[in-house]
């Protein structure tokens, strides 16, 4: 096809500004909403549920979480803070790339991803001291649900952290746009954590 | 303002040329395509196909409810027909329509060299794709919203997720190429107005599409699981029914304002009295947003006391009024140019201004839809409004393509056939959806084929929609076939970059 009529020569310097940080806001938005809209849902069904006596009699309880069912507070506590500790070493690597220090950008980054590796392990711990399966009733579908959701959000940092290592270790320490991109995930995923901790596990 | 001629093609190797000559090289180009004009034109050419397939769709419901004591069709296949309508018009349709047309435009319109994450974007042209054949294979299995077939509705479900993880990573391509790729010295404010509306439509994506997504993983864990919390089969519905009604359905219409406005400012030379107040406009109707993030409707209504019908207008005009606005202020601005300014009219501008009227109407339809008082709760009225706003949508793709196809292919096409199909486009969408307004006012309705009955002449409304969609499908096919030729074959375009892309400062 011939499209030289219209074909121009070329045009002014094009700025690129930081294209994977804003991917990065883009990513953390679409993680918040999707983790946002699911804790509206439980929000709205253990609202709606129906009303039951306390075995202790006297007072009336909303009928959401079943009895049999203990959350491992430590465990989901330590998660919280593994987060914490996640954001801390993200910023760290940032701190490192504005130095152009790649071993600190590395080993950050590593440690970031040990720290991943640690909430997977945490998450699927919790599922194991609960004990309860998917299809044992509605608060059981619907917390596999949402905390299968926050996991799969996990495995994409990590992914992110694997991609800023692998750019890390291979000599571009100083590429501050991806770290930083990789930090934003990492603290928008803290924050949305804090929210599902909050409500799933703290609230119940 | 200088455009780029962005295309891989232009710059590729030699080699990548040589492959070409086989159709395994074809194939190859194809599937690792990063040229924003090729994935752009895969989004526009799949989409106008299933425009067809849609609009098909639409004719043979018509008829089918033409004698509501006698059916054509297998019951079963009628209420999947039902449905997938609502879906193909949103996500089959629409959305990847005015998305190709982004994909195609915009990295050009804002001077950049290529799309940013051209890649992610080609990824989710094939999400997309796969997620449509997946739905698509269900509902004809029995397994859409209220299927009888539970594998087929986990097939379902799973495409859906498909359709949605494709069209969020073109959108935020999209949005990514406005944002960081711009030229330098270009702010967001002096952005040409279609990558502007382009970037209010794909954000506005980027946020509720992950909504719908959240409650379909509900809907999704309970049905493979349990199939109790969330109402099995008729719980997709139930909860992600939302999505393809009104006012989320108006957020896919959001680059048909830029497109208008684009080029209304070539047709001024750029010079766009309150070019502000445009930006503002597109931004207006993205409020649409905040009520597919609240996952229900707000109606109101006119009976009970002052303050409750105060409690229920308040949300009400919010929710649905806003976005209407925002399409106020872009017509009015866009009239305003016409009129200070010696327009040079050109073809693309009739269907483009026809298809913002069609979404128009169908707002201010959706806004009548809730008003409770009306009754038009369950009635065709709601098919009328999707109808309406989706084929606006197809008809500013057509003129679009006509305003801005010779400066992606080079050549002309010819304005005569465009002023043609875009009337021919404009008498369809008034057939496919008009007489629905009025049936749902008589209660025809909604979803149902067979067994109903109201007084009024049912086989004329219903014959008229089933003419409507078919004219339609027929507007669009001549419409793909005119372009295709045209950009094939036709005159070379001698059109500058001025006549696509207002000068700001202009």
């Amino acid at each position: 096809m011939n499209t030289s009529a219209t074909a121009l020569g070329a045009g002014p310097t094009v700025v690129m500004r930081r294209p994977a940080l804003i991917v990065s806001g883009f990513l953390s938005a679409v993680s918040a909403m999707l983790i946002g809209s699911m804790l509206a849902i439980w929000l709205d069904f253990r609202s709606n549920a129906p009303l039951r006596e306390s075995t202790e009699g006297g007072k009336m309880l909303r009928d959401w979480l079943p009895e049999s069912i203990k959350i491992p507070e430590v465990a989901t506590n330590t998660m919280m803070m593994t987060f914490v500790i996640t954001c801390v070493m993200a910023q760290w690597a940032v701190y490192s790339s504005r130095r152009n220090d790649s071993k600190h950008v590395s080993l950050a980054l590593g440690v970031v991803l040990l720290t991943e590796i640690a909430l997977v392990n945490v998450q699927l711990a919790i599922y194991s001291q609960m004990g309860i399966g998917v299809r044992d009733g509605s608060y059981m579908t619907m917390f596999y649900a949402v905390t299968a959701t926050m996991l799969a959000i996990i495995i994409v940092c990590m992914g992110f952290t694997l991609l800023a290592l692998f750019r890390s270790i291979a000599g571009r320490a100083g590429d501050r746009d991806l770290v930083s991109a990789h930090a934003l995930y990492c603290y928008s995923m803290s924050a949305i954590f804090a929210a599902l901790w909050f409500v799933v596990y703290v609230q119940k | 303002m200088t455009a780029i001629d962005s295309s891989h093609s232009a710059t590729s190797s030699s080699g990548s040329i040589a492959t070409r000559s086989t159709l395994l090289g074809t194939i190859a180009a194809y599937l690792t395509a990063s040229d924003h004009k090729r994935i752009g034109r895969l989004l526009i050419s799949v989409s106008a196909i299933f425009a067809i397939a849609t609009a098909i769709e639409g004719a043979i419901l018509g008829i089918e409810r033409i004698s509501p004591s006698s059916s054509i069709v297998d019951a079963d296949i009628i209420v999947q027909l039902f449905s997938a309508l609502r879906f193909d018009l949103i996500f089959s349709v629409a959305a990847p329509m005015m998305l190709g047309l982004a994909v195609a435009v915009v990295p050009m319109q804002v001077g950049a060299r290529a799309l940013a994450f051209a890649r992610s974007a080609m990824l989710g042209f094939y999400l997309w794709l796969f997620g449509v054949i997946l739905v698509g294979s269900s509902y004809l299995n029995n397994g859409g919203p209220g299927g009888g077939n539970a594998e087929m509705v986990d097939l379902f479900l799973v495409g859906l997720g498909l359709v949605i993880a494709g069209l969020l990573l073109i959108s935020a391509s999209v949005a990514t190429t406005v944002l960081a790729s711009r030229q330098a010295g270009m702010t967001l404010m002096q952005t040409p107005i279609f990558s502007w509306s382009a970037l209010v439509a794909s954000i506005s994506m980027l946020l509720t599409l992950p909504v719908m997504a959240g409650a379909m993983i509900y809907v999704a864990v309970d049905h493979a699981y349990e199939r109790a919390t969330f109402g099995a089969t008729e719980g997709v519905n139930a909860w992600i029914g939302w999505a393809f009604t009104t006012p989320q359905i108006f957020i896919v219409a959001i680059p048909t304002l830029g497109v208008l406005a684009q080029i209304v400012a070539t047709m001024t030379r750029g010079k766009q009295p309150l070019r502000p107040g445009l930006l503002i406009g597109v931004g207006l109707m993205s409020t649409a947003v905040l009520g597919a993030v609240t996952q229900s409707s707000h109606s109101v209504s006119f009976s009970g006391s002052a303050s409750e019908v105060l409690k229920s207008l308040i949300p009400y005009l919010f929710f649905n009024h806003l976005s209407i606005l925002g399409v106020f202020v872009v017509l009015g601005l866009c009239l305003l140019a016409l009129k200070n300014e010696k327009a040079k009219p050109t073809a693309a501008f009739v269907p483009a201004f026809l298809g913002v009227g069609m979404v128009l109407t169908g707002m201010i339809g959706g806004a009548v839809f809730r008003i409770t008082n009306l009754k038009l709760t369950n009635t065709v009225f709601d098919e009328a409004v999707l109808v309406y706003v989706c084929y606006g949508v197809v008809l500013s793709g057509i003129g679009a393509i006509a305003h801005f196809g010779p400066r992606i292919w080079g050549r002309e096409i010819p304005s005569g056939p465009v002023l043609g199909l875009g009337l021919l486009g404009f008498l369809a969408t008034v057939l496919a959806s008009l007489p629905y307004f009025i049936a749902g006012f008589a209660d025809q309705p909604a979803s149902v084929a067979n067994n109903f009955d109201y007084s009024g002449p049912i086989w004329l409304w219903n014959s008229l929609v089933g003419a409507g969609h078919a004219l339609m499908a027929l507007v669009v096919l001549l419409f793909f076939a005119l372009a295709a030729k045209s950009f094939r074959s036709g005159t070379v375009s001698s059109a500058t970059p001025a006549d696509f892309f207002e000068s700001v400062n202009g």
